[in-house]
């Protein structure tokens, strides 16, 4: 199933969670909305859910208007940040919510309902917990169950809201996967938030990044690492050095000092030249377009961080190298970006 | 016993001089504590406990017969008649209500909040005779309706619908205080998650919602419950003291005191002592079930 957002504008009072956002979700993909808090995503989420309605804008889902709808008309399964389990619940209740709901003329039987639970929580790998209450599963397994009773409803579309945000790093990580893997067996067009970029570049075909209620860009997860669109898609995915900078007669400069930097069409003025850590190649002094003082430095996996002062101005920039050239505390080294971009400051 | 390395070149009383002081430290003086535990059981002893065992006492004074005599009085019979209906009415009425005003506060954002809140809560800050009064200035034969009411025969004041309709009003906040701040804790996240799994508003309310603030609601009820049948200033003054007829419990209690008859005051004002005692027991079950609930949902 395919969703189209148009021109989605969404205020809370003077706040504006969404400012005239455009999204075309495809059949069957995995996407993230990535965003810091306040970005507009879980707000996003919640109008195609149907939890939130629009100020103004258009949300179709599979083609038909998706906003004369209300949220339960919609088959949309939605897993909650918090999970938001029936308390009261056993966990098989818990997933035959959604078919216990169901209109007489709709409803299965007893039989038929036993057994979609049954295969549900054979899908998340938790029949086991079937008798239990809520408060007596782990955080982990709270969102497979939630995620088996979104699924229970035989959802059009998935949508995920921080999925993973109340769990501990070790359970996030398995979680991540094991979503990544269940996406691929049951293939529902799914949509998930989340801040953490990491989170979104291993699991998501495409990535959204939103800021400030606006799309900064959307991509494979390789094109918003690789290239980002914009200064803040370069600052907020992945780790990046940013020097300020000057543009004047043509060429880069830095405390008036020309480099070796192309401007990018940059117009003259004060820019930010943005680089990723492990683009900065580390060359015998006096050879790079950047000069400098290594700092401190520590080893750890296969690189090295190196904090580098700038001969050229007062900045220190952290700097990723690998394990084979060899750095000490004192060493002057030139420095050459090897992938950089040049952005308005 | 672990030996303690820090103080063992010094055994005995150095250690015991040192734990003490520590208490010192932690709490008051040995003294003080008993003072202040006897002072505040001596309190409760002269205020709480004396007075209710004196209503049993002088309820029993002049022997079980008596007591019950005084109880099967066709009197004592038509007021406790009159009390359990007039909290069965005040109480499903306050339980609906109660719940609906809960559920708007606790589950929606609109304008006039703040105001409906404290709105709740205005039978608690008015003194109940004034309530009452205010009851004899709408439905009273000189009040707002008493024309029209007269016109079309119907008997509010000094009748059972008066003193109904006083204990609802004075009762009111019970059930809605007792709910707001535990939906409001709970949140709505579960009734978003019911609706998004298909399920209409009434099938998330009896489903989901209801359930989980059962205690809640329980709890609401029987401090309604307590509070209608001991009602004595509103329904005082709206209920025209009928013997037979518009007298409750509290009030026949007061009427049967005055005219001196003791045993059967008391023998009535006991079975009320005895409906707080219950409500005491019963109030401490379902405060250890809503703490249970609070537990379940930190985890």
């Amino acid at each position: 199933m395919t969703i189209e957002v148009r021109n989605l504008v969404k205020r809370f009072g003077s706040f504006t969670a969404l400012d005239g956002v455009d999204l075309q979700v495809a059949d069957g993909e995995l996407l993230a909305l990535l965003g810091p808090s306040g970005s507009g995503k879980t707000t996003l989420l919640r109008i195609i859910a149907g939890l939130d309605w629009p100020d103004s804008g258009e949300v179709t889902i599979d083609g038909e208007n998706a906003l004369v709808r209300g949220a339960g008309e919609r088959q949309v399964g939605f897993v909650f940040q918090h999970y938001a389990l029936f308390r009261h619940m056993t966990v098989f209740e818990n997933v035959a919510f959604g078919l216990r709901v169901q209109p007489r003329s709709l409803r299965k039987d007893e039989a038929s309902i036993r057994a979609r639970v049954k295969e549900l929580l054979d899908l998340v790998q938790l029949d086991w917990l079937a008798g239990r209450y809520p408060s007596q599963l782990s955080g982990g397994q709270r969102q497979r169950i939630a995620l088996a009773r979104a699924l229970a409803i035989e959802p059009r579309i998935l949508l995920l809201d921080e999925p993973f945000g109340a769990l501990d790093a070790k359970v996030r990580k398995e979680l991540r996967k094991w979503l990544r893997t269940l996406h691929q067996e049951i293939h529902v067009t799914s949509v998930f938030v989340t801040h953490d970029q990491e989170e979104a570049l291993e699991v998501a075909n495409r990535i959204v990044v939103m800021d400030k209620g606006h799309i900064e860009q959307v991509g494979t997860p390789g094109e918003v690492y690789d290239s980002p669109a914009t200064a803040f898609v370069h600052g907020f995915i992945g780790e990046s050095i940013m020097l300020p900078v000057e543009v004047r007669d043509g060429a880069v400069r830095l405390n008036g000092k020309a480099l070796d930097i192309h401007p990018q069409g940059a117009a003259p003025g004060d820019v930010t030249l943005y680089v990723r850590r492990h683009d900065m190649q580390i060359s015998a002094a006096g050879s790079g377009a950047l000069e400098g003082q290594v700092t401190h430095v520590r080893s750890f996996g296969p690189i090295q961080r190196a904090e580098v002062a700038l001969s050229e101005g007062a900045a220190i920039i952290e700097i990723d190298a690998p394990r084979d050239r060899e750095l000490r505390p004192g060493d002057r080294v030139g420095l050459s970006p090897r992938r950089y971009r040049i952005f308005a400051a | 016993m672990e030996p303690n390395p820090s103080s063992a070149p010094f055994p005995g009383p150095v250690e015991s001089v040192r734990g003490a002081a520590r208490d010192n430290l932690r709490t008051e003086p040995k003294g003080v504590r008993i003072a202040v535990i006897a002072i505040a059981l001596t309190f409760l002893g002269v205020f709480v406990v004396l007075p209710l065992v004196l209503v049993f006492a002088e309820a029993f004074s002049k022997g079980i017969g008596a007591y019950f005599a005084a109880l099967s009085d066709p009197e004592a019979l038509s007021a406790i008649r009159l009390t359990l209906m007039v909290a069965a009415v005040s109480v499903s009425i306050n339980l609906v209500f109660g719940l609906m005003a809960a559920w708007a506060i606790a589950k929606f954002e609109f304008s006039g909040k703040t105001f409906l809140t404290t709105l709740i809560d205005l039978p608690f800050s008015v003194s109940p005779v004034i309530s009452g009064l205010v009851f004899v200035l709408l439905f009273g034969a000189q009040g707002y309706w008493g024309v029209w009411l007269r016109e079309h025969d119907i008997q509010v004041l000094f009748a059972v619908p008066g003193i109904a309709i006083a204990t609802t009003f004075v009762t009111f906040p019970f059930v809605a205080r007792a709910l707001i701040p535990l939906m409001h804790e709970q949140g709505t996240q579960e009734e978003e998650a019911a609706i998004s799994l298909g399920a209409s508003g009434l099938q998330t309310f009896f489903r989901v919602t209801l359930p989980n603030i059962k205690w809640g609601v329980l709890y609401g009820v029987l401090l309604c419950n307590a509070r209608a049948m001991g009602e004595f200033g509103a329904v005082s003054v709206v209920s025209g003291h009928i013997r037979g007829e518009t007298n409750t419990m509290p009030l026949l209690v007061e009427i049967l005191y005055n005219e001196y008859q003791f045993v059967a005051s008391f023998a009535i004002a006991s079975l009320l002592a005895m409906l707080a005692l219950i409500t005491l027991v019963a109030k401490a079950f379902l405060e250890r079930h809503l703490d249970e609930g609070d537990e379940q949902h930190d985890h």
